[in-house]
């Protein structure tokens, strides 16, 4: 389990932080200053390196094009486009000789500090001190780079992503302005009383189905059920939902349209739940049983005289448990992360449609805190089904 | 195949995928010829003065006597109207897109580390295990949201998204089957004769495991044909092209208002695709997988 709950850490890193771009500018947008982008990098350290290093990339540079950069009036040196004041902290310029201008932020006093050597060249800007100018020698304009220096070497967004995170600290949602483990918190309770009656109701629904179906298998109405069940299967999940709120909700009044008030706001929802899900989970339960049912033991059972009935939920039942727990367990972590159709459209303020809503308005730490919580979940889940087995089946021996 | 086209019904969802696949190849000419002359395909032709059109056959008279230069509307015209059955075409075009692209990125990832993991067991197989495991306990849909959104670009993001996350099936099947011939007596004779790994992964195991493919194939085109209508329904997807989803979220609001043509024109369409891709999967894993037969012998 933990080398699988690394892996899932690696992988909503790298989707968050690697593949998706500067946070900076999805949240302030494409138009913002690079000082007020640099300013949100430095509050939410996403201005050190991604994996580890000394040192890193900062906006300071803009995307001026570096051939109209102009000489310095006196010492001819080239200067670089500075897009906002460099605050206190150690610098590298890939150039030989930088001269620096300087200016006290209290008072306003201004001064100058070269620095001369082999390339690269760090300096340091001092507490109270921001560098206003940068000159530079030794470098061509295309080539010139600039870059920050960080306080160790795992000083990095991977290891303070780690660290935050087993802290229990998953960020701000910029959207609702809360801590988005706050708005995670208000959003399982929902969640949970939309899915729990859909697994419970489905999963009944679905094993009587299929033992029916096995019972009878061959006979019309086993039939019946699965080519039902193939049909029900192809329906469109989006189609489901709006053909339920549209004929049985707009047209015929049965239940209330939309919002989360009372139990009756429920029932819609999970009625289209249960029965969305119900072809798959009848052709797989079905499988699982008829695999049982040839075994000597059901031959055994039928040859004792024991009855129908209690060949099938006792015997057949009880043995085809396993593969069943199995599927079940798969969609328990999605109680907690909710159905993210079912409940946008019925305005239910679960955690589906927090997360829905999180990724239309690119709100990235509720996102990656969900996606989270739904492996995590899995990977429990995982772990207690095991244990399970060990109870259903005594031939399974833990550890 | 003759096994699978003896029986009607499988032979009947055979011939709606081929109507399906000459639809889509029809909207692939249409939206080519469009790009390549640079004008507003007829599909996203706008006109103002026949907007919610009933489809034609509901209509018959005013049909005959329609002004000069208005198109027949076959299946009705939309909110802008535009000819819905022309969108349903092209809505065809990006659903073949969408299942056989992101099969090109799952199944030939699935199949290369199913077969090493399988083939070289130990180091190499914990990894795959892993990687596996990793990406199963990724929250499906979201996930896959969660790409689209990072990824950005329309449906280049769905196609990786769904590409990326559903290739752990056909890996853990193609592993566990290349497994069962590791040790077969014909794998080991290509080993005396001394033959490299890729080849004897590649060339002597491979094609005793396609059949997986083709099931994984026929499994998944329908499943992602579905969670694209999702994606798109939920404006993530595709912008500006006239995918399913993204017709059903234009229809979904006309609907209240006693538009029902496009709604279920759009649905049936779905339906009957992702059905018969269904059914000819199940025939398909019957035939060729005879330990994951569902019949009653």
């Amino acid at each position: 389990m933990i080398p699988t709950t690394f892996g899932v850490l690696v992988l909503t890193f790298v989707l968050f932080h690697v593949v998706g771009g500067s946070p900076a500018e999805v949240v302030l947008g494409k138009n913002a200053s690079s000082e007020s982008l640099a300013a949100f990098d430095a509050h939410h350290g996403y201005d050190r390196p991604l994996l580890m290093g000394r040192w890193s990339r900062i906006r300071a540079l803009g995307d001026t094009p570096r051939e109209t950069l102009t000489r310095h009036p006196e010492s001819g040196l080239l200067r670089l486009p500075l897009t906002y004041a460099l605050p206190a902290g150690l610098y590298r310029v890939n150039a030989g000789r930088v001269l620096i201008g300087l200016r006290e932020s209290a008072t306003g006093t201004t001064d100058e500090a070269l620095v001369d050597g082999p390339a690269p060249m760090t300096f340091a800007v001092r507490e109270g001190w921001t560098a206003v100018t940068l000159d530079v020698e030794g470098v061509t304009a295309s080539r010139v780079r600039l870059e920050k220096g960080n306080r160790g070497l795992f000083d990095s967004q991977f290891v303070h992503y780690l660290t935050s995170l087993a802290r229990g600290d998953l960020g701000q949602s910029i959207e609702y302005r809360l801590p988005v483990a706050q708005v995670l918190r208000e959003g399982v309770g929902p969640s949970l009383a939309l899915t729990i009656p859909i697994l419970i109701g489905g999963t009944v629904i679905a094993v009587m189905l299929a033992l029916l179906c096995a019972a009878w298998r061959g006979s019309v109405t086993d039939r019946a059920v699965l080519i039902l069940s193939t049909v029900l299967m192809s329906v469109n999940y989006v189609v489901w939902v709006l053909a339920g709120q549209f004929l049985l909700a707009f047209k015929m009044r049965l239940f209330p349209i939309w919002g989360f008030e009372s139990a009756a706001y429920l029932v819609l929802p999970v009625l289209i739940g249960i029965v969305s899900g119900l072809g798959r989970d009848v052709r797989f339960y079905r499988a699982a049983i008829l695999d049982e049912i040839f075994k000597p033991y059901v031959r055994t059972a039928q040859a004792k005289g024991l009855s129908g009935h209690r060949i099938m939920f006792r015997h057949v039942l009880r043995n085809s448990l396993i593969p069943i727990v199995t599927y079940v367990s798969l969609s328990v972590p999605f109680l907690f992360t909710g159905s993210l159709m079912l409940e946008s459209f019925f305005g239910i303020p679960g955690l589906g449609s927090v997360s829905l809503n999180a990724i239309h308005s690119s709100d990235m730490a509720v996102v990656r805190a969900v996606v989270i919580l739904g492996a995590l979940l899995y990977q429990i889940v995982n772990m207690a089904t095991d244990v399970c087995y060990a109870w259903l089946d005594p031939r399974v021996r833990l550890g | 195949m003759r096994r699978l086209w003896k029986r009607w019904d499988t032979r009947l969802c055979l011939i709606v995928i081929l109507v399906y696949a000459a639809a889509a190849l029809y909207g692939e000419v249409v939206y080519r010829a469009a790009r390549l002359n640079d004008r507003t395909p007829t599909y996203n032709t706008v006109r103002e003065q026949s907007r919610y059109v009933p489809p034609a056959f509901v209509r018959l008279a005013a049909v005959r006597s329609r002004p000069a230069g208005e198109p027949l509307y076959l299946l009705g015209s939309d909110n802008l109207g535009r000819d819905v059955l022309q969108r349903l075409v092209q809505g065809t075009r990006i659903a073949f897109h969408v299942g056989i692209i992101t099969s090109l990125i799952a199944i030939p990832l699935g199949v290369l580390l199913g077969c090493l993991g399988g083939y070289f067991g130990g180091r190499v197989d914990s990894i795959v295990v892993w990687l596996c495991a990793t990406v199963a306990s990724m929250p499906g849909l979201l996930f896959i949201l969660a790409i689209a959104m990072v990824v950005g670009q329309g449906l280049a993001g769905v196609y990786l998204g769904i590409g990326l996350t559903t290739w752990v099936s056909v890996c853990r099947n193609v592993r566990g089957e290349v497994i069962k011939h590791r040790h077969r007596a014909y794998v080991q004779a290509a080993e005396v004769l001394g033959y490299g790994h890729a080849r004897i992964m590649f060339r002597h195991i491979l094609p005793n495991v396609a059949h997986i493919i083709l099931i994984a194939f026929s499994v998944r085109f329908p499943a992602s044909v579905a969670t694209e209508v999702f994606i798109s329904f939920l404006g993530i997807g595709v912008q500006g092209e006239p995918s399913w989803g993204i017709m059903i979220n234009n229809a979904r609001l006309r609907l209240w208002q006693g538009v029902w043509w496009e709604m279920t024109f759009v649905t049936l369409a779905i339906f009957a695709l992702v059905l018969a891709f269904n059914h000819v999967a199940d025939e398909l894993r019957d035939l060729l997988d005879p330990a994951l037969r569902t019949e009653v012998v």
